[in-house]
């Protein structure tokens, strides 16, 4: 039902696929390839049973996503744009799994890899990065989300052990999790435990009911009296910097991941235009609907690129937080505002999960909000041109 | 055990396939060109033995500069080296052409025990190029395979074709050919896309492969494409209503268009 | 007139439809030399319905071990047959062990090789259809004795009964070491079909077929042209069929040569996942359904009536060849 012939890929109108290397170019598309197989066919149905597909972590292990900008410890070792490649691939099919990927390798992993002991290195990180394991992270809490400095939850000394009491809240993975790297005060300030799944006063509870980011677990996490060696604690970390640090390396991905969810939905909507006849014609072939595409082919393409650059100053080892920021405030607030518009697009067809574009848009009022809120990342820009911090 | 694994280059089958004006051939240049499905499942039997015995598996392409991307592929996927037959002259070359200089790549390798391919490609569908591989090689052909078990000196497989099964045996060395049920292949791990560029590819060209061979009088191809007519785009079609002679007008149509 | 060499399909005690094909697209070239490779006796037995059929010539290339190799005696017996007619043209079907035939011999004689061939004409120039469909290419070879493998099917079998002679050929001895060795042979496992994304046929059924039990209709007429099940989502969400097969925008995307949709509205949704099919015909109650938009061949009527008829008369042409 075309007409003249579209161009070859109208979702990479800029060919950004021309400037990356062909080692990124293939890890994108052996991702890619893996999600179609494996996670697309079924991921309509998993968000609407709620269901994350847990078995899948192992076959992720093994092609490397997990942890796959680390080095050493059975982590692949790529490079900074690799894993933002992946992470856009991962939210093209749905940002749950992107979310496991950012906990598992950004959050769990890197809190471990770059805080942690030898041991603890040794103890986790392989089975991490093989998918045999699953970490989660915990620094939010039910009354302290932007302001983590005021969290409740508390280490204290109990002879050589600590004892840990506390709850916290929004957890990825949290509920499935074999090992939870757990920040709390302590006299000394802000401090990184590792906590085992089974722990004795360790419990967790699966948050149901969500509207977003269903095919993934969200838990809160209770610690009652949780008693624990002093080798449980990451060692090098020390105050909230520990934490932080973590967060900054799974922004990363997700300013990535947004395209993703983004491009998927512009994806369908396009071909969706194309195929559906309205007054004789597709409605592809209508003004409105072509302003639409082309505001959101812009706007895909200007967060592609940003990200992208983004990514190769993190592979010059020259990125900053702020800069971080832009990404994350930009890239997020784009995807959500093109799945929405590619939803109308869809017309009536466009609330079946038969359509990715709402399921994206509900994914991401989560990425909106998680791994610091649109206001956060603003406040974070207005800091760095002023250099007046307004946070409070 | 030397293992050597033929690939080819083709275009997504996903995508519109056009011939080009000029000559005819399949037009490349504007298709996105990937590692043929079957040969990929070839590929994945040769690394399924490479586990469990001492082996050492070459990946074979003839293609343009491309076709590297696909020996690439194969490479991430844990094969040893490639060899890509890159030689402009080889434009448009016909079954036997592609037969013959895939033989003399495997010549090249020495000392092989089982040639390894997909039993067709979604492109060409001729089906017949391992057969005359093996015949070039002297090998027995063991083509269609959909199981297929490598065991002391011997080669056997379950082949498949239109008429029924049938098993096959043979010494080795011998040409394996495999169908589209034989596995699931593999994704390539990012350590394996990272190491495949380290693997050694050899680029040859015909002059490596048929030194004696002088220019004039290679053949490329002996059959000539006269004309090619796309297919009319699709029209509004033929529709009856059941008067209890419809099943037999659709075999008739069915007939008249080839698909029975 | 110039011999044309046949190479006769059969199972020992018949000859199969696809040979007496072959030799009519002989007759246009020239004398059909039918080659019959087996076990002794088998040419004797075969003779009759040859020469009823245009075999000027019957080569017998017999010998004990004949059908225990794969493809090789074929291709020893068509070369040695062409050592002694010299022939215009040699002509194979078009099946797995054909064209593998056809393949090896064109190779031996450095000859131009023309495979899934649907028609050809007296000059020698031929038909195929490549791309599963998306262009008609005419050929022609241009160096060797054309070597052509012809897409059973093709043509109409034609009864022209002739004088034949019977000439012998003495099959070489084969080795072991170069042959694959056939030790069983075994009927195809029932219900054994193409994956969906990889089959050039592809039937699926809709809400239209009515329940799990009248799926049966639709796998019988999968079965009978070799392709796979499909289903629409209306038939999975109503459990019909497991949603593994279901053909759409979630689910499989389909490109077969030829899409079959019985009792399927043609929604937007399954549209989207067979639409680059090459052909597709519908069956439907509805006159309106939105999929006869987009058929080469719709039927307005009940797949109940129409499906079985089909399936029988499909069967019963591929049992013939």
């Amino acid at each position: 039902m075309s007409g003249a012939k579209p161009m070859k890929d109208p979702l990479d109108l800029l060919d950004l696929a021309s400037v990356l290397t062909d080692e990124e170019r293939e890890i994108q598309a052996t991702v890619a390839k893996f999600l179609a197989d494996r996670v697309r066919p079924h991921i309509g149905e998993w968000f609407e049973n709620a269901h994350f597909a847990r078995e899948l972590a192992p076959e992720l292990g093994k092609l490397g996503v997990l942890g796959m900008h680390l080095e050493g410890y059975g982590c692949a070792g790529t490079n900074a744009v690799s894993y933002g490649l992946a992470c856009l691939e991962l939210e093209a099919a749905d940002s749950g799994f992107r979310s496991f990927v950012s906990v598992q390798g950004s959050l769990s992993m890197y809190s471990i890899w770059k805080w942690g002991s030898e041991e603890q290195k040794r103890e986790w990180l392989p089975r991490l990065a093989a998918g045999e394991a699953i970490g989660c992270f915990d620094l939010t809490e039910p009354d302290f989300g932007s302001n983590p400095s005021g969290m409740r939850t508390r280490a204290v000394r109990d002879g050589g052990d600590w004892i840990l009491n506390g709850s916290k809240m929004w957890i990825t993975n949290g509920g499935i999790a074999d090992v939870a790297t757990v920040w709390a005060q302590t006299e000394d300030g802000v401090r990184g435990f590792l906590v085992p799944r089974g722990t004795p006063g360790f419990t967790t509870q699966d948050i149901k009911q969500k509207m977003s980011l269903r095919a993934s677990i969200t838990s809160e996490l209770y610690f009652d009296s949780v008693r624990l060696p002093d080798s449980a604690r990451l060692p090098l970390a020390e105050g909230l910097r520990g934490p932080l640090s973590c967060l900054n390396e799974a922004r990363f991905g997700i300013l990535f991941g947004a395209v993703g969810a983004a491009r998927d939905s512009l994806q369908a909507a396009i071909e969706y235009a194309d195929s559906r006849v309205q007054f004789d014609k597709p409605i592809s072939a209508f003004q409105l609907t072509q302003k639409k595409l082309a505001d959101m082919t812009v706007s895909l393409g200007s967060a592609a690129l940003l990200a992208l650059h983004l990514g190769r100053l993190k592979d010059q080892g020259r990125i900053r937080p702020e800069q971080i920021s832009v990404g994350k405030l930009n890239n997020v607030r784009e995807a959500i505002a093109i799945a929405r518009e590619c939803r109308s697009v869809l017309g009536a067809n466009g609330i079946s999960l038969e359509y990715s574009p709402l399921r994206h848009a509900n994914n991401l009022e989560s990425v909106l909000t998680y791994e610091g809120t649109n206001e956060m990342h603003t406040l974070v820009v207005g800091q760095a041109i002023t250099g007046y911090p307004a946070f409070r | 055990m030397n293992i050597v694994v033929l690939v080819k280059q083709v275009p997504d089958t996903a995508a519109e396939r056009t011939l080009s004006e000029a000559d005819h051939t399949l037009d490349r240049a504007d298709a996105d060109l990937v590692l043929d499905e079957i040969n990929e499942r070839a590929a994945e039997e040769a690394l399924t033995l490479k586990e469990t015995a001492d082996a050492e598996v070459t990946v074979v392409s003839m293609g343009p500069d491309s076709a590297l991307d696909a020996i690439r592929k194969v490479l991430a996927m844990g094969a040893d080296r490639g060899i890509h037959i890159c030689d402009d002259r080889l434009h448009g070359a016909d079954v036997v052409t592609t037969a013959k200089v895939l033989a003399a790549a495997v010549r090249t390798v020495g000392d092989v025990d089982l040639v390894l391919a997909g039993n067709a490609t979604t492109d060409g569908q001729a089906s017949a190029v391992p057969a005359i591989v093996a015949d070039l090689l002297g090998l027995p052909q063991v083509t269609h395979a959909r199981k297929l078990t490598v065991d002391a000196g011997r080669v056997r497989a379950e082949r498949e074709a239109e008429n029924g099964e049938a098993t096959l045996d043979a010494p080795l060395p011998a040409l394996v050919s495999v169908t589209e049920k034989i596995n699931e292949p593999r994704y390539p791990s990012f350590k394996g896309i990272m190491a495949a560029k380290k693997k050694p590819v050899a680029t040859v060209d015909l002059g490596d492969l048929f030194p004696a061979a002088d220019d004039a009088g290679f053949l490329v191809t002996r059959t000539r494409v006269v004309e090619a007519v796309p297919r009319p785009a699709r029209a509004a079609g033929i529709r009856i209503t059941d008067d209890g002679s419809a099943g037999r007008r659709l075999v008739e149509y069915l007939i008249a268009q080839k698909l029975v | 007139m110039p011999d044309v060499l046949v190479l006769v399909d059969h199972d020992g005690e018949r000859v199969h439809k696809s040979t007496y094909e072959l030799l009519a697209a002989a007759r246009r070239l020239g004398d059909p030399a039918a080659v019959v490779v087996g076990t002794p006796g088998t040419a004797a037995r075969l003779g009759e319905p040859l020469a009823r059929h245009g075999a000027t010539v019957v080569y017998a290339a017999e010998s004990a071990e004949a059908g225990e190799f794969l493809a090789t005696p074929a291709v020893d017996a068509l070369q040695l047959a062409l050592r002694e007619s010299g022939p215009a043209a040699v002509l194979v079907s078009a099946t797995t062990d054909g064209k593998e035939v056809a393949g090896r011999l064109a190779a031996r004689l450095d000859a131009g090789l023309l495979i899934d061939v649907v028609d050809l004409d007296s000059s020698g120039a031929v038909t195929q259809i490549v791309f599963g469909g998306s262009y008609t290419v005419r050929s022609q070879v241009t160096h060797g004795i054309p070597v052509i493998a012809l897409r059973p099917g093709s043509f109409e079998p034609e009864e022209h009964p002739v004088q034949t002679a019977e000439r012998e050929l003495a099959l070489p001895p084969i080795d072991p070491a170069a042959s694959a060795r056939i030790t069983a042979r075994h009927a195809a496992l029932a219900g054994d079909r193409p994956a969906l994304t990889e089959a050039t046929v592809v039937v699926s059924g809709g809400r239209g077929v009515g329940g799990a039990d009248g799926f049966a209709v639709v796998e019988e007429l999968a079965d009978a042209l070799g392709g796979a099940v499909g289903a629409s989502r209306a038939a999975v969400d109503a459990g019909y069929y497991p949603h593994q097969y279901q053909v759409g925008q979630t689910g499989k995307s389909v490109s077969p040569q030829l899409y079959i949709a019985l009792g399927i509205s043609g929604a937007i949704q399954h549209l989207a996942g067979m639409q680059t099919s090459k052909t597709i015909v519908a069956v439907n109650k509805d006159p309106e359904a939105p999929v006869f938009g987009l058929a080469d061949y719709g039927v307005v009527g009940d797949l109940f009536a129409v499906a079985p008829r089909l399936t029988q008369d499909v069967a019963a042409r591929r049992a013939g060849s």
